[in-house]
């Protein structure tokens, strides 16, 4: 019954794209220098991206839970704004926050999509901590292992499939980025232009074969990284 | 690190990326007064807008719910090939950006699409009208339950389960009385997620809406639209009316699990 | 879980007590455009003229023609709008922001081959290409040239993303040929001024003009009604039109597929009405009936050197020519400007 709904939402437009891409010369598209340019940028950011979110969005979802301190209940309810703000009104306020110094830059790109994708790794991970059984880090600890050796050793093993669950969405909302991205970037071909915004002008310039084709070659690089990403979670 | 190092870290990350950001989202609504604030939120569009959000997600998000709670059970307590597939094939919707989402429901259910003749034959309108936004704003939120219903049920293992089935219980029992109460957090906070997700989804709702003013305007698009017409502070009122949907849903969730608070 | 459940259907329930909100965003309430009548028009428009049909909508509902009719108005891209009529769109009325967004509905059978055999071929508004600069216009830019000058820097819309910002390029283009320069000439012109001058590509042009107003840039290649838009919405700027510039010419057609013909065509007489076309004068468009530009002629100097989109050949060819994503001329400066800043 799952697959039945996962099929009609999801897998019948995307095959439609995938299509879509053959109606045009796919390589050539694909294998352009600025397509190129642009899926590199892109997958590369994204990676970054999702390994600092791995690292930090694990942090914060740790003193949330496990810390108390005034105002923790404002912060935790704050977390998940980056998704319910549209992308443009994320891209405006980091303009002006940020505004001269960074923008139309790469680094305006990974501010812009740390922002968006803030809430995957935090979220993720905590509903498991929460139904972390405390007694073996108490064990731990009662026989004499420091808290660094606890964390490494116990915690983070029963973290990692949440970390790594949260990190590859990370990975593939940053990818798919567009709206906040196209604001704060610039969109200099072979600097600062990511690949949504690539497959943004095909469709504007009217080549949908073309915006298709490297969609598709998106879609399928980041099917790979998700496999990639889940494994190492194990 | 000690504990209070570690709050140190955390909370300067968040300052600096989430709330000083959200800080000035809601410095330059209220920059003009309440009053003005008000007058933008209750114009005939806005509210329009407002219900016109609440509705998609009401429809999207227990669709997206249910289906994430049924696919995570089985990933995790299933046995069975293409599991990692499937598992990838789930996060994909994020991974494609909104123009391509668009275009993906446009090549199916457009007029020229697979199915345009057939359902323009019938009188169906898809695109361009709620259906599509619909489509739209489930595909982009649907991820969210399964993963975060998944390293729950991971995490607790299967044994209260099959303790449940030798004392009797049948599966729908099972289920209910001992399953659904150990990943109520994961399912919150998955519909948390989701809800947010699917009322500020803008790039993909923007291209299938058809942006009929006062019929197919979102919430996120009548930002869009302010913006434009150079209502800056108008933009800014209707996201901080995004804001606060979010942080009731948030709220809603923390009062139907009473039980483990995290704060 | 029962709780979610119940709030749900009490949620739904509300939503069909609450009803449509309608579509006008501010707080007068006789600002509503939509109206009562039994004749539905749908328009489906491009973004910037949308203060003109918000008047021009319910003045035309006072006029005979206009009485028993109810509108909808969707506003966007002129691409993404165009695009989207091709896509099923329910349109009665199409205005777009240039010619090939009609042509291609027309390709498509939606439109009449025959849209421009008007008396305005298809026009309802016109406008001129022109240079936006900071108030008191500091770098002194007057020509097309000075914007070569070291250390000036330029916004214009990506010409790929926005159909619209293609007349900027176009613009430029032609103005050197009107100097007397040659072909390549002009095309080293605008390579020069993307290569080295264009920073950030806007993916519209009202992003571009939000761009430039919140501080960044000394130039923004734009038109002159969104100058006087801004100027009117209280943005610090002032704009100078070069002697040689385009003429920006916007489509305006009824549908086919429309259920109420009479009444669509009806409205577009409106607009060219000589008291529509004050509307557009009002909010700083060209208009195109003469005596109406007349009156207002010391809004809208000539430019000496005006030239139009069928001097440089028609968009037609043009889009072929420079717009080209494979083949275009100014499609491959922007990809050779890869070569000079890749990594």
């Amino acid at each position: 019954m799952a697959t039945i709904w996962l099929s009609l939402i999801v897998l019948i437009p995307l095959a439609a794209v995938v299509a879509k891409s053959t109606d045009g010369p796919f390589w050539e598209t694909v294998g352009s220098r600025q397509a190129v340019s642009a899926l590199e940028l892109t997958v590369l950011a994204s990676i970054g991206v999702a390994a600092i979110n791995a690292v930090m969005g694990t942090l914060v979802a740790w003193v949330l839970v496990r810390d108390s301190f005034p105002g923790k209940g404002v912060v935790n309810a704050l977390i998940d704004l980056p998704f319910a703000l549209p992308t443009i009104v994320a891209g405006i306020t980091l303009l002006a926050l940020w505004g001269q110094h960074v923008a139309y830059t790469r680094t305006a790109i990974v501010l812009a999509l740390l922002f968006v994708t803030l809430p995957f790794v935090v979220r993720s991970v905590q509903p498991v901590l929460l139904e972390l059984d405390a007694e073996m880090e108490e064990a731990a600890a009662s026989l004499g292992a420091r808290p660094l050796t606890i964390f490494r050793l116990i915690v983070l093993p029963n973290l990692a499939p949440a970390i790594a669950s949260g990190a590859a969405l990370g990975f593939a909302r940053a990818v798919g980025e567009f709206g906040s991205v196209v604001l704060v970037s610039g969109n200099i071909p072979f600097k600062t232009q990511v690949a949504s915004v690539f497959i943004f002008n095909q469709v504007e310039s009217d080549n949908t074969p073309g915006a298709a084709a490297v969609a598709v070659v998106l879609m399928a690089i980041s099917l790979l990284v998700l496999l990639i990403i889940r494994r190492l979670g194990r | 690190m000690s504990r209070v190092g570690l709050r140190a870290v955390a909370l300067a990350y968040l300052a600096v990326l989430l709330l000083v950001p959200v800080g000035v989202v809601f410095y330059k609504t209220f920059e003009h007064g309440l009053g003005a604030v008000f007058d933008s939120v209750t114009t005939p569009a806005a509210i329009h807008a407002f219900w016109l959000t609440i509705e998609v997600a009401v429809i999207a998000v227990p669709l997206n719910a249910a289906f994430g709670v049924i696919t995570a059970l089985a990933l995790v307590r299933g046995r069975w090939r293409g599991k990692s597939l499937v598992n990838a094939i789930i996060d994909l919707p994020f991974a494609i950006s909104p123009v391509v989402i668009g275009l993906a429901l446009i090549l199916v259910y457009g007029r020229n699409g697979w199915l345009g003749s057939w359902l323009s034959d019938h009188g169906i309108q898809i695109i361009f009208a709620v259906p599509g936004m619909v489509l739209a704003t489930i595909f982009v939120s649907l991820p969210f339950v399964v993963r975060e219903v998944a390293p729950v049920l991971r995490e607790i293992g299967d044994e209260q389960e099959q303790a449940a089935a030798t004392l009797g219980a049948s599966s729908w029992q099972t289920f209910w009385r001992v399953t659904l109460p150990s990943i109520r957090w994961g399912i919150a906070y998955g519909v948390v997620l989701s809800t947010a997700r699917a009322i500020g989804e803008f790039g993909a709702v923007s291209i299938v809406s058809g942006k009929v003013a006062g019929q197919t305007e979102t919430l996120t698009l009548l930002v869009e639209k302010r913006y434009g017409n150079f209502d800056v502070a108008g933009a800014y009122a209707a996201s901080a009316l995004l804001a606060l949907i979010a942080l009731a849903t948030l709220l809603a969730m923390t009062v139907i699990n009473p039980r483990k608070e995290p704060a | 879980m029962k709780r979610t459940l119940s709030v749900a259907v009490v949620a739904v329930a509300a939503l069909v007590a609450a009803g449509c909100g309608g579509a006008a965003d501010t707080k007068d309430a006789t600002a509503a455009t939509g109206g009562g009548g039994a004749k539905k028009l749908a328009l489906v428009a491009y973004s910037t003229p949308q203060v003109v049909y918000d008047q021009l909508i319910p003045a035309f509902r006072k006029t005979a023609a206009g009485g028993d009719t109810s509108f909808s108005e969707s506003f966007g891209a002129s691409g993404d709008q165009s695009r989207a009529v091709e896509s099923g769109q329910a349109a009665d009325i199409v205005a777009f922001s240039l010619a090939t967004d009609i042509t291609r509905l027309v390709k498509d059978g939606i439109v009449a081959s025959d849209w421009a055999s008007g008396p305005t071929k298809g026009i309802v508004s016109d406008s001129v290409v022109t240079l936006v600069v900071r108030k008191g216009n500091p770098k002194h830019v007057e020509t097309w040239d000075d914007l070569l000058k070291p250390g000036v820097q330029v916004l214009t819309p990506n010409p790929f993303t926005s159909g619209s910002a293609r007349w900027n390029l176009m613009a430029a283009y032609g103005a050197q040929l009107e100097q007397g320069k040659s072909e390549a000439q002009a095309l080293a012109y605008i390579k020069e001024l993307i290569t080295k001058h264009v920073a950030v590509q806007d993916k519209s042009g009202r992003d571009a003009l939000n761009t430039f107003t919140s501080g960044k840039g000394d130039v923004l290649i734009s038109y002159e009604n969104e100058a006087i838009t801004a100027q009117q919405k209280g943005k610090d700027v002032d704009y100078v039109t070069p002697g040689d510039t385009i003429l920006i010419e916007n489509p305006i057609a009824v549908t086919k597929s429309s259920k109420n013909p009479a009444q669509a065509k009806a409205f577009v007489d409106y607009a060219l009405s000589p008291a529509g076309q004050q509307v557009f004068a009002d909010h700083g468009y060209r208009p195109v009936d003469k005596a109406v530009f007349k009156r207002n002629a010391s809004t809208f100097p000539t430019p000496k050197g005006l030239f139009t989109i069928d001097d440089l050949g028609g968009w037609d060819k043009v889009a072929t020519e420079f717009f080209d994503p494979q083949i275009g001329s100014f499609a491959r400066i922007e990809a050779d400007a890869g070569v000079s800043t890749a990594k």
